[in-house]
């Protein structure tokens, strides 16, 4: 199974999902256009990042969605997957940072972010409620992991969706560039590029990281979109700082090559991993 | 002085990036001004290397045409002053406008007889503001600020005056950065070699008026506030404690001049406590 993967790196406004819903519609038409199958956006696409307190403003509701509605319809017209992001109101109330999966009208797959950063630069703890749930999904080309920037810097998250068969890891993002000493590209980027290569590396999946572009308050989103095959090696990348849109393919074939090289997921002793977490988290919470 | 043992800040920010910050804030520039509805920006330019680099930043994000430079002496402005500015509106092929704000500036202080220099300076700084912001109408420009992180942390700036933009592109670069980042946009070298000045009396320095160097303010505001290092730690690392002091009393006591003015809680809902939205909401 072949497919063609399209990153889509925009620059999303801040709080207007209508136009937000044309910029995502013109791209997922110029991705199919260009043959692609799968159209990934990236972290809060519909919506813009530093929400604060818009985010109940900008909530949607994923069962009784217009916008999410114009969407599927579209994935069903051009016969094409879409990832984008959006804030999740449950029927709680609690309001999520999610990104959906939808595929042929319909949507095949929610994740919530679970981690979300609330320090330094990042308030998003304030204003979200954290998922709860790491799952890999099953959708047409084969078994996928969604998760949202912060997600990955757990790496605990990339252990459970490898162990969960994800082959192919969806890594959408706002991530802001920063640090300029001392480094070529910001030192944001090097970590991103550090994480996602690693990621495919460990666990022989490929991985399609997407970060978005523009700026917000002065924040400069950096960009720089990749996919990476389950070796590490990067297979196409998007331009730093400005929107793209680039098209690269997913052959899963080179996953079982990868596997079948360095059968690594083999070996894991999940059993012993099991164990010991189950030690620590016994020792952490005192309750022996 | 401090221990020799310090690198200084020219070394210890040898590694930045200028090319790279150029791209970012010429990127930043456009998006803002483009945000708002503008096509132009304004900047208030001094002859100094702040605003220079400023303006070479938004020459290349806007253009030249939408560049638009505002020189605003006051009689006893160096003459050189307005030599450089113009020096920048040559190279770079921006709209230049001079404003003599000597009458303005006059008309009130003759109504206040002895003002001291420091009261007279806020004066011209905010007559300047008033002037950039009237021509900012006139233009449908959006004004750029000219302050530095080193000049913002320590306070040396007047509230409303030379410290009020829309957006203000160097805000997150030390002295030493904006110089790197001068050479690297080609801002004219009479501009790079001065020593810095808020001109705003005769002979007047910002090295002397602030008692350390620019040299020397820049390594310790990195220590502390980049990477945030303990005071106490700071010793030990080769700096001068009094000097460090001298440092964090000029961040502590100009904190007010940083944020918005205070709001007594008195509703439910209240601007700046917790009515938050961004600046770019809805853009």
């Amino acid at each position: 199974m072949k497919f063609q993967i399209a990153l889509a790196q925009i620059k999303p406004l801040l709080g207007d999902i209508k136009k937000n819903l044309e910029i995502h519609l013109d791209f997922i038409h110029r991705a199919a256009d260009q043959g692609a199958d799968l159209v990934v956006f990236p972290e809060l696409s519909l919506t813009g990042y530093y929400l604060e307190d818009l985010a109940p403003d900008v909530a949607l509701e994923p069962g009784r969605s217009a916008v999410l509605d114009t969407i599927k319809g579209v994935t069903d017209q051009r016969r094409i997957d879409v990832v984008c992001g959006f804030v999740e109101v449950a029927p709680d109330y609690r309001f999520f940072n999610s990104a959906g999966y939808l595929s042929g009208g319909e949507i095949v797959h929610i994740h919530r972010k679970v981690y979300l950063p609330t320090y330094g630069m990042f308030d998003e703890g304030r204003f979200l409620a954290a998922g709860d749930v790491i799952r890999a999904f099953d959708n047409r080309f084969g078994r996928m992991g969604l998760l949202i920037c912060e997600d990955l810097w757990h790496p605990s998250t990339l252990y459970l969706m490898a162990h969960d068969d994800a082959q192919v890891l969806l890594a959408v993002s706002a991530g802001p560039g920063r640090g300029l000493r001392r480094e070529e590209k910001f030192g944001s980027m090097y970590a991103w590029e550090a994480i996602t290569r690693s990621a495919a590396q460990a666990y022989m999946l490929y991985v399609a990281y997407v970060n978005r572009t523009g700026t917000e308050d002065g924040v400069i989103f950096s960009g720089g979109s990749e996919l990476i095959n389950p070796f590490g090696q990067g297979l196409v990348k998007a331009r730093e700082l400005d929107e793209d849109l680039c098209i690269g393919e997913i052959d899963m074939l080179e996953i079982r090559r990868a596997r079948t090289l360095y059968p690594l997921l083999r070996d894991e002793r999940l059993d012993l991993t099991l164990r010991e977490l189950k030690r620590i988290y016994r020792k952490r919470y005192q309750l022996d | 002085m401090s221990s020799p043992s310090i690198e200084p800040a020219s070394a210890a920010f040898s590694g930045f990036n200028a090319p790279l910050a150029s791209r970012a804030l010429v990127v930043l520039i456009h998006d803002e001004v483009t945000k708002v509805g503008f096509q132009r920006a304004l900047i208030g330019l001094s002859g100094g290397i702040d605003s220079a680099v400023v303006a070479f930043l938004a020459a290349q994000a806007l253009g030249p045409r939408n560049t638009f430079c505002v020189m605003m002496p006051y009689r006893t402005s160096t003459p050189a002053s307005v030599r450089d500015a113009e020096a920048v509106i040559q190279t770079l092929g921006v709209e230049g406008l001079k404003i003599d704000i000597s009458p303005m500036v006059d008309a009130y202080l003759e109504t206040s007889p002895g003002t001291d220099r420091i009261r007279s300076g806020n004066v011209m700084a905010r007559v300047r503001m008033m002037v950039l912001f009237d021509q900012s109408a006139a233009h449908q420009a959006l004004v750029l600020g000219t302050s530095n992180k080193t000049e913002l942390l320590v306070g040396y700036g007047t509230l409303f005056g030379d410290m009020a933009s829309a957006v203000a592109p160097i805000g997150d670069l030390y002295k030493t950065e904006v110089r790197s980042l001068a050479k690297h946009l080609g801002v004219p070298s009479s501009i790079l070699e001065k020593p810095p000045t808020a001109d705003l009396w005769e002979g007047q320095s910002d090295e002397a008026e602030l008692g350390l160097t620019y040299d020397e303010l820049d390594r310790i505001l990195v220590e502390v506030v980049d990477k945030r290092i303990p005071l106490d730690e700071m010793s030990e690392r080769g700096f001068d404690p009094s000097q460090v002091e001298r440092v964090m009393n000029m961040i502590r006591s100009t904190q007010f001049k940083r944020r918005s003015p205070i709001i007594p809680k008195i509703s439910t809902r209240s601007v700046n406590h917790d009515f938050l939205y961004k600046r770019d909401w809805g853009k």
